[in-house]
């Protein structure tokens, strides 16, 4: 059994919870090394999100997503509005008309997203940035898609995302606003690979 | 016909202010702002950027530049022209805000083509050592000597006439060794009234830049 529109809405549902819960926690983690904003733009964004959804609900999930690009895309603000907008058009390319989503369709359009991110931020593995969740999540998702499982790919994506925005704590940050701290941004958990982490967990819960 | 140019900033009054400035030295440009998010904060906003580019657009095709500020505004604009239905319509320049913005409107008023418009902002970023450079391999192929008789000498709107002119024109001018077509460069000669500007030009235009020069600075660039 594959995921469908309605998952994609469930999902869409929980990261908009997940960014309202952890609103505070992501601005903390954003104030040492950023601007301590990124709880605030991602909570408003994803509201944002659940407002458009309710006006037009979408018919499939690849429209679901590219909806959540275009309107994160204009109400993030900073530069995880672009990053993410862009992250969930390419997903939402990827899913195309699919009503039945497979593990390797799921596990591609993973890749979609996280190259999406690369490709407009420009930041490589290490950089302590939001690609050190999603570039360990997408390799455990390839490797899991084997299993024709799709909830075995999204636990494992999760799984590796939330380790991977662990492993942002003792790096050097190389990109965005935080690179102009040096050193100093050692030791910080960086807030995009954390809210990555929580986005790919909700995506978990959305399963029924 | 002009290149139509949009200005993308985290601020909206910075998007205004830096309309407001460039278009005071080319009144005939096109230059739209899209600044801030939709509800007036800090931060950029694709809608409003979408919604610059679209209107640039309708005008008519002759290219769009685009100057911006801080990272995300960059990737706010790349995300635009993805969206958009012919991308290779619109060019983004790696420039200053200001500086660049001011070079490119200069550049599109004097009617260079999209590419030129997009070098002339960028031009602004490098290093004099750089440009200099150039000029060195071509010995000129016309030259000249004007007196600078306006009051103020040189200072933005005269550069900007003479870098603007010259944008447009195919040839390599150097004025006292500043690029011709740099309007930092020929800020920073610090050239005051009476000062003797030496040009040399190289290249197809090179009688037509020493030409236009002569024009304008044995006419004070219109200036008393």
């Amino acid at each position: 059994m594959g995921l469908d529109v309605n998952w994609a809405l469930r999902w869409l549902t929980l990261s908009a919870q997940a960014m309202a819960e952890h609103r505070k926690e992501l601005i903390e983690l954003d104030r040492p090394i950023g601007d301590s904003d990124h709880g605030e733009n991602m909570d408003r964004g994803f509201k944002a999100v659940m407002v458009k959804i309710a006006e037009a609900p979408p018919e499939t999930a690849g429209a679901a997503l590219k909806l959540t690009a275009m309107t994160l895309m204009s109400k993030v603000g900073g530069a995880a509005g672009p990053l993410y907008g862009t992250a969930f058009l390419r997903a939402g390319t990827a899913l195309g008309e699919a009503s039945d989503i497979d593990a390797a369709t799921l596990a591609s359009a993973f890749q979609a997203a996280r190259d999406g991110i690369v490709a407009r931020g420009k930041a490589e593995s290490g950089d302590k940035t939001m690609v050190d969740a999603w570039t360990p999540a997408v390799d455990a998702a390839t490797a899991a898609a084997g299993d024709s499982d799709v909830l075995k790919v999204l636990v494992a994506a999760a799984e590796a995302a939330e380790a991977g925005a662990v492993s942002t704590d003792p790096m050097l940050a190389r990109k965005g606003r935080a690179s102009y701290l040096g050193e100093r941004s050692i030791g910080h958990r960086d807030p995009g690979a954390v809210s990555s982490a929580l986005i790919l967990r909700a995506a978990v819960g959305a399963v029924e | 016909m002009t290149v139509k140019l949009v200005v993308v900033s985290h601020s909206e009054k910075i998007a205004d202010g830096a309309v407001e400035l460039a278009a005071q030295m080319a009144p005939d440009v096109l230059i739209l702002p899209a600044g801030g998010t939709d509800d007036g904060r800090i931060g950029t906003s694709l809608e409003r950027v979408m919604a610059a580019l679209e209107q640039a657009g309708d005008v008519n095709s002759d290219g769009i530049v685009v100057l911006t500020d801080l990272g995300s505004a960059v990737m706010t604009a790349e995300s635009a022209v993805e969206f958009l239905a012919d991308p290779s319509s619109v060019l983004l320049a790696d420039a200053p805000l200001i500086e660049g913005l001011v070079a490119a409107a200069v550049a599109a008023q004097a009617g260079a083509d999209a590419a030129g418009v997009k070098e002339a902002a960028e031009a602004v970023y490098r290093p004099p050592a750089a440009a200099q450079h150039v000029h060195e391999h071509r010995p000129p192929e016309a030259t000249g000597d004007f007196e600078l008789i306006n009051q103020a000498g040189m200072h933005a709107r005269p550069a900007a006439k003479i870098a603007g002119g010259l944008s447009g024109m195919d040839a390599e001018v150097s004025v006292n060794g500043a690029d011709g077509a740099s309007m930092t460069e020929l800020m920073m000669l610090g050239a005051v009234r009476g000062t003797v500007l030496h040009i040399e030009a190289s290249g197809p235009d090179a009688d037509k830049a020493v030409d236009y020069l002569r024009g304008l600075i044995t006419a004070g660039f219109g200036e008393p």
